[in-house]
C-alpha cells in the first residue's frame, strides 16, 4: 500500500524545488544585514517554520470543529488534525531551535521570556500534550470526539495564555534586558526569498499531513480488518464447536 | 428513562448501600419513603444498608445497585446478566423484582448465559449462537 | 441546582470518609513548601518566591485531587450509570467542580498560612481583601479546569502523567494571574495593589471562560460509547 498519488508527486517536487531556491538565495544571493550580519540568514527559515507551525494548528482546530460538529466523516476530519498537530508540534520546534540560535547570536541569550516567545513554548506543550493523548489506545470514534474537544479547549486557552504573558511582561517593573526587537530592513529579493520560504513550506505542510492521515486511515482499516478477522474466527469456533451453548 | 445495569454495579465504595440508594434517590427526586421501600423490596436489612458497599459481598452489591434501579423507576431496564454471582433464592427473588417491573409497565431486557434462568413467565426469548440468531421464542405469540 | 449540590455533598462525604485531602495532599503541599525553602536557601529570595510557591505547590496538589475524584467514579463504573440519569451532565461538571473548590480552597488557606509561619510572607489590613478575592476566583478556575481535564483522562492507562502534561499548560495563566495577584496582596516592591486587581479581572474571565467550556464539553468526554 502506498500514501503517494500523481497529484503529491507533482506537490512533492514543487516544494523541492522551491526549497532548493530558498536554500540558495537565503546562502548566496541575498546580502547580510547591516546590524546582524550573516545571522539574518536565520530568519528565511524562522518565519516560514513559525507561520506554518501556526498554520497547522490552525488546521488542527477547524479540522477537530468539523469532526465534532458534522455526522459524517468524523474520522476523517479527526485524522487531518491529528496530522496537522504532528506536523505543527514538528515546525514549532524548528521556529523555538531556530529563533533561540537567532537570539543567542543578536541579544547574547537563547531565551527571552518575551510575549511572543512564552506564547509559542505554552502552545508548544499542549499540543505535546494533545499528541500524547492520541497515542492512548481507545476506539477511533471515541478518540476522534475527546481530541477534538481537548483541540478546541486549547483554541480557548492560547488567547489566554498570550493575554495574561503581556500583561505580566507589562506590569513587571524591571527594565527591559535589551530592546533590539530584531527589525530588519528588507531589500526585495530578501522578501521574496523570505515570501518563497513561506511557500515551501505550506507546500512541505500539505504534502505531509496529506500522507500522514492516509497513514492514519490506513492503520484505523487496519485495525477494522483485524476485528473483522477476530469475529470471524469465533463464529468459526462456535459453529465447529456443535452450535454453541 | 432507561436504566442500565452492566457487569459494574456502578456504586461508590465508600459510601454505605444506604447512601448509594440515598444519593440516586436525591438526583431522580425520590423521596425517603421510596429508598426504605426499595432497601425492602431487595432484602437489604439496616445492618447490610449501613455497611460500606465496598465490604458488601457481590450478592449484596448487586442487590444495592438493583435497589437503586428501583428507585430510579427506570422504564426500560437493560441488565447485563444480572444473575451472575447470586445464589438460587437471590435470582428467584431477582425474577419476582424483574416481573415487578414489568407489572408496573416497565420493559426488562437482560442477558443471560444459563437457559434454565430464562425460564418462565418470560414473554420474548432470543437465543443467540456465535452472533447469530439461532432460536427466537415468542409466548405471548399464540402461534 | 439540588442535583449540583447532591453530587458534590457525595464527593465530600467519600473524601470526609476516605481523607485524601488531610492525610495525603496536605502533607504533600506542605512537603513541597519546605522543599522549596531548601531548594532556594534564602530568606529574601523565599520571601520574594512565596506567592509563586504556594500556588505551584496548589497547581501539583490539584492534579492529585483531580485524579482521586476521578478514580472514584470510574472504579465501578458509577459516572456511567450517574450520567445515564442525571438530568443534564454538566451538573455533574458543576458538583464535582463545587466538591474540589471546597477541598482545594481549604488546602489554600492552609498553604497561605504555611507561607506566614515558613517564609515570613504578612498579611496587612489593605491586602485582605484582595488575597481572599484572589483565592475564590483563583480556586474556581483550578477547579474547573481540573474537573474538565480529569474527566478527559478518567480510567485511561497512564492518567497519572497525562493529566499533569495537558491540564498544567492551560493552568498557566491561571497561574501567573493568581501568584502576582496574591504577591499584591501580600504586599511586594514589585506590583501594587491596583495591579493585583487587574490580574483578578483576568481570573475571573479564566474562570468564567472554562466554566462555561466545561460544562459544553463535559458530556461528550465523559460518555464512554456511542
Amino acid at each position: 500500500m502506498k500514501t503517494g498519488t500523481t497529484t503529491t508527486r507533482v506537490l512533492g517536487i514543487f516544494a523541492l524545488m522551491i526549497t532548493t531556491w530558498v536554500v540558495v538565495s537565503a546562502f548566496f544571493l541575498t546580502p547580510a544585514d547591516v546590524v546582524q550580519g550573516d545571522s539574518v540568514r536565520i530568519m528565511y527559515a524562522h518565519v516560514p517554520t513559525a507561520w506554518i507551525a501556526y498554520l497547522a494548528f490552525v488546521t488542527t482546530a477547524v479540522a477537530s470543529g468539523l469532526s465534532l460538529t458534522r455526522k459524517h466523516r468524523t474520522l476523517g476530519f479527526d485524522r487531518v488534525a491529528g496530522a496537522s498537530a504532528e506536523v505543527g508540534v514538528l515546525f514549532m520546534a524548528m521556529t523555538l531551535i531556530t529563533g533561540s540560535l537567532w537570539g543567542r547570536l543578536t541579544w547574547g541569550t537563547f531565551w527571552q521570556w518575551d510575549p511572543r516567545l512564552t506564547t509559542t513554548l505554552f502552545l508548544f506543550v499542549t499540543y505535546v500534550g494533545y499528541l500524547a493523548i492520541r497515542r492512548v489506545d481507545v476506539d477511533p470514534v471515541r478518540r476522534a470526539r475527546r481530541s477534538s474537544v481537548i483541540a478546541l479547549l486549547a483554541v480557548l486557552e492560547i488567547p489566554l495564555v498570550h493575554f495574561s504573558v503581556v500583561l505580566w511582561r507589562s506590569l513587571h517593573q524591571e527594565a527591559s534586558v535589551l530592546n533590539t526587537d530584531g527589525d530588519v530592513r528588507l531589500d526585495d529579493l530578501m522578501l521574496f526569498t523570505l515570501f518563497s520560504g513561506v511557500v515551501a513550506f505550506t507546500l512541505i505542510f500539505v504534502w505531509l499531513v496529506v500522507h500522514r492521515q492516509r497513514l492514519a486511515a490506513m492503520s484505523d482499516v487496519e485495525r477494522l480488518v483485524g476485528l473483522d478477522v477476530a469475529i470471524t474466527a469465533r463464529r468459526a469456533e462456535s459453529t465447529v464447536g456443535g452450535g454453541g451453548r | 428513562m432507561v436504566g442500565l445495569l452492566g457487569h459494574d454495579n456502578g456504586l461508590y465504595a465508600d459510601l454505605t448501600a444506604r447512601e448509594n440508594v440515598e444519593f440516586v434517590a436525591q438526583l431522580v427526586g425520590a423521596g425517603t419513603n421510596d429508598v426504605e421501600s426499595a432497601l425492602d423490596r431487595l432484602g437489604i436489612d439496616s445492618r447490610v444498608a449501613a455497611a460500606r458497599a465496598g465490604a458488601l459481598s457481590a450478592g449484596q452489591r448487586r442487590r444495592t445497585a438493583l435497589a437503586a434501579l428501583v428507585v430510579r423507576r427506570a422504564r426500560l431496564w437493560l441488565l447485563d446478566e444480572p444473575h451472575a454471582g447470586l445464589d438460587g433464592q437471590a435470582r428467584a427473588e431477582l425474577d419476582g423484582i424483574l416481573r415487578d417491573a414489568t407489572r408496573s409497565g416497565a420493559t426488562v431486557v437482560y442477558t443471560t448465559h444459563e437457559s434454565e434462568v430464562s425460564g418462565a413467565r418470560i414473554p420474548r426469548t432470543i437465543t443467540l449462537s456465535g452472533g447469530i440468531v439461532a432460536r427466537d421464542v415468542d409466548s405471548a405469540d399464540p402461534s | 441546582m439540588n442535583a449540583i449540590l447532591a453530587i458534590a455533598r457525595k464527593d465530600l462525604r467519600i473524601e470526609w470518609r476516605t481523607r485524601t485531602l488531610l492525610a495525603r495532599v496536605v502533607p504533600f503541599a506542605l512537603l513541597v513548601l519546605v522543599l522549596f525553602a531548601v531548594a532556594l536557601d534564602s530568606e529574601p529570595l523565599l520571601l520574594r518566591a512565596a506567592a509563586g510557591l504556594v500556588w505551584l505547590a496548589m497547581l501539583f496538589a490539584a492534579m492529585l485531587l483531580v485524579q482521586r475524584s476521578f478514580d472514584v467514579e470510574t472504579a465501578d463504573h458509577a459516572l456511567d450509570s450517574l450520567l445515564s440519569f442525571v438530568s443534564s451532565p454538566s451538573k455533574v461538571f458543576f458538583g464535582k467542580a463545587l466538591s474540589m473548590f471546597v477541598q482545594l480552597f481549604a488546602l489554600a488557606v492552609v498553604l497561605l498560612g504555611a507561607a506566614v509561619v515558613l517564609y515570613g510572607a504578612r498579611v496587612d489590613g489593605d491586602g485582605v481583601v484582595l488575597l481572599v478575592t484572589v483565592l475564590i476566583t483563583a480556586t474556581i478556575g483550578l477547579s474547573v479546569v481540573g474537573t474538565l481535564y480529569g474527566v478527559v483522562v478518567a480510567n485511561m492507562s497512564g492518567r497519572d502523567s497525562l493529566l499533569p502534561l495537558l491540564a498544567l499548560p492551560v493552568l498557566a495563566p491561571l497561574l501567573i494571574g493568581a501568584a502576582r495577584a496574591t504577591e499584591a496582596a501580600l504586599g511586594s516592591d514589585t506590583i501594587d495593589l491596583a495591579n493585583g486587581w487587574a490580574w483578578v479581572a483576568l481570573l475571573v474571565t479564566y474562570a468564567v471562560v472554562f466554566g462555561s467550556a466545561g460544562a459544553v464539553a463535559f458530556a461528550p468526554l465523559a460518555q464512554s460509547d456511542s
